[in-house]
């Protein structure tokens, strides 16, 4: 095992820092794209709504794997994009509507009382939304946000299958080359774990604190 | 209309025995996984000195890994350890030992939403520890926790797509098949995958929708 | 009191669960080695009459799954298939064959895992594999080249050698290495198996693909806007591949190869599959 991490350090390395950044990218793009839709599906405006609901639900039941491939094979005649990008995209547009979910769940369970007393205040439905409700909504979704982080960091390793060169890629290189998948595999999953143990035991220990 | 001639015949023929596998590893996973993540669930719970914590680092330490990795680990990994399975043995239980860990902390969760008022009363008329767990607990837990069961066997469903990694002729792969003859079919298959997905999760979550609002009403 | 013996109760169930885990383990992994160690192939093979083969899935000619039958089909099918057949017929005994779909990356690991007994996966013989696996007499003059878009005007890889080119390579392959020495400047990506490497080179995802010839003028055939150019650059021929030790049945292989290429049964295989490829002559394979 301890020869596995040597002989192919900046192999492995490398794919920690590819599906950090991607890990990364697609947390900051879903939460922008999940809060839009989240608001999106609230919204008073039939349009709008409608737009919020197609989208949250069309891409929270179709498979990662479907979107990523479409954007690498499909997309990629039009737009040139790589595979990690084309991961990283599928990521941020698949994890978005189960963020678009939290948030609305964790707005859901602000008191209306709140809306209602910033309206009769004289603010606009959009200025008590965005000032005054949103904000406690977020808060009130942290838990939920932060396991769907920990999916994320998971599901990063989609990429693997566009040669995008993540940690789940470098694994299949590696023990293609070294035919010692029971090592090999054991060390990636190492990787992983140092990434997504942190965040679950702060996890945990935030949702204790809630309760 | 040159993408019509995707949906001949042949090619729909053998898409739908994709969709079939697909269904059919679901099916099975769900299955396993409900069973154990309830065991699991109920040995989380309860707190045993040592054992809750020795089986909550194993839970943690599965359900903390990417899928893929196990699907990777249990076709070219296992056999190392005399475990000889196929693609779709191994995509099977793979998806089982994941799944079953997911399913474990909804069910822990579903317990623990329970009053701690339940527990007294139901022990204190002279029920064993058993029986209030089988018959106070469990059944309000599992009500609970139905929302939360669907969402995670749709995910499920959807991460059947994985195991085209091992060569598992499921709906995914065989799709990649029918455009791999033909680029013009690509878009066509991309269409119809996708559709086939979204039909048999979205009418998951629409069940799950109701059971939410049946158990908010009640 | 009963707390007390709760803890007892709980340390002993969780030592036993470590126990039984830890103890499966080693008890697998050991079985393992002893089984690797005695196997013997061609017995399990007579025995169960079976014989399973890993094939391709996605290579055009040589392994491509069928919609219409859902099963693998291609001069690696017919060869493994023939093979089996000669090997039963010289064996005294029925053998059937048995397919396994496999990629480039995973054949050898199942060779390895004994899920499979051989592997007719237009698998180059190389010094390098050799060392893990043992191959049997060369059964198809393969040699790598490169496919571009016939509008890219790229007319051999030396053109490609700057850091501005793609090559798209399949995971697991030779032509990987082999590329790095012949365009060395050029970057380099593997995807997990041919279809989705052409499917990266039609998208644009790089400037030329890489692989054995025989692969890439299946993608030829299939495309009028793609061609192999600048001919071979390598020598590199396929061999049927079993596990390291097994000599009976790589002994059973060879003599079975032998026999059906003096019937004529290897020359119509030939034929059949490479009788009208645009631009080779399919009697050049058979020399």
């Amino acid at each position: 095992m301890i020869k596995i991490l040597t002989d192919n350090w900046s192999t492995i390395i490398t794919g920690f820092e590819f599906t950090i950044l991607s890990s990364i990218v697609g947390l900051l793009g879903s939460l922008i794209l999940g809060t839009v839709f989240a608001l999106m599906e609230m919204a008073p405006n039939k349009f709008l709504k409608f737009i919020g609901t197609a989208f949250v639900e069309f891409f929270r039941n179709i498979p990662l794997l479907v979107i990523t491939l479409f954007f690498y094979v499909v997309v990629s005649h039009a737009v040139k994009i790589n595979g990690f990008w084309a991961g990283t995209i599928a990521l941020i547009l698949y994890t978005s509507s189960f963020v678009a979910e939290c948030i609305r769940g964790g707005v859901n369970s602000v008191d209306p009382g709140q809306m209602e007393g910033a309206r009769s205040n004289g603010l606009t439905y959009t200025q008590a939304m965005i000032h005054i409700v949103l904000p406690q909504g977020f808060k009130l979704a942290i838990p939920s946000l932060g396991n769907q982080f920990i999916n994320l960091v998971k599901n990063s390793s989609i990429l693997s299958f566009v040669a995008g060169l993540d940690l789940m890629y470098q694994a299949n290189v590696i023990s293609g080359a070294n035919l010692d998948p029971f090592n090999t595999y054991i060390v990636i999953g190492i990787f992983y774990l140092l990434l997504t143990g942190p965040l679950s035991v702060f996890m945990n220990h935030l949702e204790n604190r809630l309760r | 209309m040159i993408y019509a001639s995707a949906f001949n015949s042949v090619n729909m023929h053998y898409l739908m025995g994709g969709l079939g596998i697909t269904i059919a590893v679901s099916i099975i996973s769900i299955v396993i996984s409900f069973i154990v993540g309830t065991i699991l669930g109920v040995i989380l719970f309860e707190e045993v000195p040592y054992f809750s914590r020795t089986v909550q680092f194993i839970v943690n330490t599965i359900r903390n890994l990417p899928l893929l990795l196990l699907i990777f680990f249990t076709y070219f990994a296992m056999p190392k350890l005399g475990v000889e399975l196929n693609a779709f043995t191994a995509t099977v239980f793979a998806m089982s030992v994941f799944e079953s860990t997911m399913v474990s902390q909804i069910i822990r969760g579903g317990l623990l939403s329970v009053g701690a008022g339940q527990i007294e009363g139901a022990l204190s008329t002279g029920m064993t520890k058993f029986q209030t767990l089988w018959y106070i607990l469990l059944p309000q837990a599992l009500k609970n926790s139905i929302p939360p069961l669907i969402s995670q066997f749709i995910s499920l469903v959807k991460d059947t797509s994985l195991a085209t990694a091992i060569v598992l002729t499921e709906m995914m792969f065989r799709s990649q098949v029918i455009y791999g003859q033909n680029p013009n079919y690509m878009i066509p298959m991309f269409a119809i995958v996708t559709a086939l997905y979204f039909v048999v999760n979205y009418s998951l979550s629409l069940l799950s929708k109701w059971f939410e609002r049946r158990l908010a009403t009640s | 009191m009963s707390k007390l013996k709760g803890k007892r109760i709980g340390l002993l169930a969780a030592v036993v669960l470590v126990v039984v885990l830890v103890g499966s383990l080693v008890f697998g992994w050991t079985y393992h080695e002893y089984q690797s160690k005695t196997k013997n192939s061609l017995k399990n093979i007579k025995s169960a009459h079976v014989m399973r083969w890993g094939v391709k899935s996605d290579t055009r000619l040589f392994g491509l799954i069928s919609p219409k039958t859902g099963q693998s089909e291609g001069f690696d099918i017919d060869m493994a298939r023939t093979v089996t057949k000669q090997i039963a017929k010289d064996q005294g005994t029925k053998i059937k064959p048995e397919f396994t779909p496999v990629t480039t990356s995973s054949k050898i690991q199942l060779i390895k895992n004994n899920q499979v007994d051989a592997v007719a996966a237009s698998m180059t013989i190389t010094p390098e594999r050799a060392k893990i696996v043992d191959f049997s007499n060369p059964y198809f003059p393969a040699g790598q080249s490169i496919l571009v878009k016939k509008n890219s005007g790229i007319k051999n890889i030396q053109q490609l050698n700057n850091p501005k080119s793609t090559i798209i390579g399949v995971m697991g392959t030779m032509a990987m290495e082999t590329t790095k020495k012949f365009a060395p400047k050029a970057k380099l990506i593997a995807m997990p198996d041919n279809s989705q490497a052409f499917s990266a080179l039609q998208s644009g995802q790089g400037d030329a693909m890489t692989t054995d010839n025989a692969i890439l003028y299946g993608f030829c055939q299939q495309s009028k806007d793609v061609a192999v150019i600048g001919g071979t650059f390598t020598n590199q021929p396929y061999g049927l591949a079993m596990d390291k030790g097994q000599t009976d049945l790589q002994k059973a292989v060879n003599r079975a190869l032998k026999e059906i290429r003096a019937d004529g049964t290897y020359d119509r295989l030939i034929k059949k599959w490479f009788g009208n490829i645009p631009g080779l002559d399919w009697r050049e394979l058979t020399k």
